[in-house]
């Protein structure tokens, strides 16, 4: 039988639906698993994603012919049944399922099979092939549990807020920072943002979701306006001189690679808070045999370890070359997790 | 363990130095005073003997995990820390029963007693019983090794404000080979005396890299001498017997026997601050020769006849029993010439001769001269200067040579450990040899970190092979490798060894077929070598 999807230099393709996922470069038919700029890039035709993906991709590529999808409903593209399913790594991310002749294929995009309060729950899809990230696939990384996470981080704000310090979290301008919002004790103080992260504060609160009010913190906006206050910065805006005018701080990076020692000194802040949305390392294991597939393709992160790993526990797996970053440290332009 | 591990993340969350003073000073003012004891001993690298092998401790760990041994491996690598690893892979512990830093201490102590089945329990019920944090460093304690960041002078400046005693008094109470079976709280730093111990050295005085000689004064309020490229060492004379310290506080007494003679020519009381040299023919051998003693516990005769050293002596810190550091340094060094005199020639000591200038550009000119005669440049110190303790800026300053430099082409990358873990920083360099590579050095350093991340990004991109951890890269980038000496080595390829190998630049604007070739290195062989 013919492979549901393939591989080549432009992305994941299906030929029998002759249309990609995720691409890289321009093709005339993209469907898009979530809004991060390394998986929704401009230049496509035109674009298929769930109703909760499409307002961040609006906002983020502009005027582009986009369709959009609800989670589970089907739809047929030439010879391919297709659906969307909820992946848990932001509001509106998921995974891809793609039928032919009986054969079912699954791309995962990014996830997380933890719930976090703001986007719609992981769901494990029954298939036969498995297309998964393995960002964190290594079995160090074992995320902070979410009631600990938040005891961790409000503790922290209220510690500075009571020194008369400002608090300053990096976070990814799409899903960390709504993601922590939503589990920060607003009670403590003020909340302030950065331009990016209030953009798509915007556009998430237009879609319906409920966040925390927050505060775009324009030049006039310092530690004297709003002392005590939580500052979500995007991480390139951490040291820099934006910073400055909130005064006397601590500073914080919230990052899956916090989990490790030596990247949490490096970064040079204060504090170091271990939170991701991808998977862990279980999150990934349980999520692969969740799925019953057989066959799976690791597409980005520990690949090679992973797949070795997985076809020691029986799996017929492989290591696909992709463009997809996953969760990024070091990139200074805005980078996803 | 609790308090321990809160000072230990205290300490490890934060960048700024204040504020890991005062989780130190709070630690040192409420704390058991043996836990105290220990966690100087700890932070100043006296740790507990190993009991255990780490290749045991892998094992030991991936079993408990559940996983295979490769994949610890891997992690591992990825991690750069054994202990670290080992408390991350490991799953979550059963209990928590909270016992002091001592009880750890003394139950791997207890460890070498028993048998390795017993030893394996007690490891595994430890592990069980210890949270994350507390956990990695119980770890930390059986793998040795405990670098968390925190330096010497962190220590005295918290115990400083702890007991309210002088730093430079606390400097030098914490110095020489005490361990907590040695010496108690109350002996080592209530007590107030700091020669007790007569093997106790002094703190190293230390220079900054000279900035500019423009802000130096009159040239002749300063003495110049040879920067040796040896070991820099302390030998304490006192009470008959002598000792031999590196500026790392090891003890290195057996190691250069050939220098135990000077305790029967040099008065008791005396105290040298100089290099330890190979030296022949009134002339220094290269730290080739001199490498092959380093590491080396007991010394065959053969060695001690091929790399004999001498103590090359820059300062006199203690004379006739008295601690002489405060007079200036023109004083030190007259008694030291005197002591060194009256001592027979074929002593193992010289006296680091002053080097002669009127002005600047004599000085300068003697510099040039240094590769020739074996130094690495020179050291100016102001002739009315005191000898301080640890790094400072002002009277003493290093004026080194310029390193040699060389533009090699990246070909392989790996990533690095630690806090390098997700970047490539550790690249294979080659020269070129008509359309051929050859590899001659890897370098690690040197670039900053957005450097790091650019050439991580194109790496990944950029990958033509792997071979486990390393990656072949398409020879495309020229940078210009900066090293301190090259020698003949037919270990390498190549056919040479660098000392020191640094990246000192990016070359963006050199292409490949500009970059050096072999017979430019082997040139700087037969130059330099």
């Amino acid at each position: 039988m013919a492979d549901v999807l393939t591989f080549t230099d432009r992305g994941i393709y299906c030929p029998a639906g002759d249309f990609h996922i995720d691409p890289w470069q321009p093709v005339d038919r993209a469907l898009i698993t979530h809004g991060h700029s390394d998986h929704a890039r401009l230049g496509m035709g035109r674009y298929l994603a769930t109703t909760g993906t499409a307002p961040v991709m609006r906002h983020r590529l502009g005027e582009i012919t986009l369709d959009t999808i609800s989670y589970g409903e089907e739809t047929q593209i030439g010879d391919a049944k297709v659906s969307f399913h909820p992946a848990g790594h932001v509001p509106g991310s998921a995974q891809i399922r793609v039928e032919v002749k009986g054969e079912v294929w699954v791309v995962s995009g990014d996830y997380k099979t933890v719930a976090d309060g703001l986007s719609e729950p992981f769901e494990p899809v029954k298939c036969h092939a498995f297309i998964t990230e393995c960002t964190f696939g290594l079995p160090i990384f074992k995320w902070t549990p979410q009631d600990i996470l938040t005891e961790q981080i409000n503790n922290w704000w209220a510690t500075n807020a009571a020194a008369g310090r400002t608090s300053i979290l990096g976070a990814y301008a799409l899903g960390k920072a709504q993601r922590l919002l939503a589990t920060v004790n607003p009670d403590i103080g003020p909340i302030l943002t950065h331009g990016a992260i209030e953009n798509t504060n915007e556009v998430l609160r237009n879609q319906g979701i409920t966040l925390p009010q927050t505060t775009y913190a324009t030049a006039d906006i310092t530690a004297k306006t709003h002392p005590g206050a939580l500052v979500l910065a995007t991480p390139s805006a951490l040291g820099t001189t934006w910073t400055r005018r909130f005064g006397p701080a601590s500073t914080a990076f919230a990052s899956g690679w916090m989990a490790l020692r030596g990247v949490r000194r490096r970064r040079a802040a204060d504090r170091g808070f271990i939170v991701s949305d991808h998977a862990d390392w279980d999150g990934l294991n349980d999520a692969i045999k969740a799925t019953g597939a057989t066959k799976i393709f690791a597409t980005h992160g520990y690949t090679s370890v992973f797949q070795r790993w997985l076809t020691e526990q029986g799996y017929d797996a492989h290591v696909v070359s992709t463009d997809y970053h996953g969760e990024s440290l070091d990139n200074s332009e805005e980078s996803e997790a | 363990m609790k308090d321990f591990a809160t000072l230990f993340t205290r300490i490890d969350e934060s960048t700024k130095t204040t504020v890991k003073t005062a989780a130190l000073a709070d630690y040192f003012r409420t704390a058991d005073p043996s836990d105290k004891l220990w966690t100087i001993a700890l932070f100043t690298g006296r740790r507990p003997k190993r009991t255990i092998t780490a290749t045991r401790l892998r094992e030991w760990a991936a079993e408990v995990a559940g996983l295979p041994d490769w994949l610890f491996e891997e992690s591992y690598s990825i991690v750069g820390d054994l202990a670290e690893t080992i408390a991350l892979v490991l799953p979550p512990a059963e209990h928590d029963d909270d016992q002091s830093l001592t009880y750890w201490i003394n139950t791997i102590k207890t460890l070498s007693t028993l048998d390795e089945e017993d030893r394996k329990a007690g490891i595994l019920k430890a592990w069980n019983s210890l949270p994350t944090t507390q956990r990695f460093l119980f770890t930390k304690l059986l793998t040795g090794g405990f670098r968390i960041g925190v330096s010497a002078k962190l220590i005295t400046r918290a115990l400083a404000q702890a007991t309210g005693q002088p730093e430079p008094e606390l400097t030098h109470k914490l110095m020489g080979n005490w361990t907590p079976d040695t010496a108690t709280w109350e002996t080592l730093i209530e007590a107030d005396d700091p020669t007790a111990d007569l093997s106790r050295p002094y703190p190293f005085y230390l220079a900054y890299q000279l900035d500019s000689l423009d802000d130096l004064g009159p040239p002749a309020d300063w003495n110049a001498e040879r920067k040796w490229d040896g070991i820099r060492g302390q030998l304490i004379i006192r009470g008959g017997e002598h000792h031999l310290w590196s500026r790392g506080e090891d003890l290195m007494t057996d190691r250069f026997p050939e220098l135990s003679t000077l305790k029967d020519y040099l008065p008791d009381g005396t105290v040298i601050d100089g290099e330890i040299l190979a030296f022949s023919d009134e002339k220094p051998l290269s730290f080739n020769a001199l490498q092959k003693r380093i590491g080396r516990k007991t010394v065959p005769k053969k060695l001690l006849t091929e790399a004999p050293v001498i103590l090359m002596a820059y300062d006199l810190l203690e004379h006739q029993g008295q601690d002489i550091r405060q007079a200036p340094l023109a004083e030190r060094r007259n008694t030291l010439a005197s002591l060194i005199n009256q001592t027979p020639d074929e002593t193992p000591i010289r006296l680091s001769e002053a080097v002669a200038f009127a002005t600047w550009e004599d000085l300068a000119q003697a510099r040039d001269q240094s590769r020739d005669i074996g130094a690495e440049g020179l050291m100016l110190k102001r002739l009315d200067s005191p000898y301080l303790s640890g790094r400072k800026r002002g009277d003493w300053w290093k004026w080194k040579i310029d390193p040699l430099t060389i533009d090699a082409v990246m070909i392989y990358a790996q990533a690095g450990h630690g806090r390098r873990a997700n970047l490539f920083t550790d690249y294979t360099f080659a020269v070129r040899q008509g359309n051929d590579l050859v590899p001659f050095t890897k370098a690690y350093s040197g670039l900053t970190d957005a450097e790091f991340r650019e050439i991580t990004a194109w790496v990944r991109k950029n990958t033509l092979q792997r071979f486990g951890p390393v990656r072949q890269v398409p020879p495309t980038h020229v940078f210009e490798i900066a090293f301190e000496g090259i020698q003949a080595s037919p270990r390498h390829k190549s056919g040479v060894a660098l000392r020191f190998p640094r990246m000192s630049r990016w070359r963006k604007d050199k292409p490949v077929d500009e970059a050096n070739t072999l017979d430019d290195l082997k040139e700087m062989l037969a130059t330099y070598g």
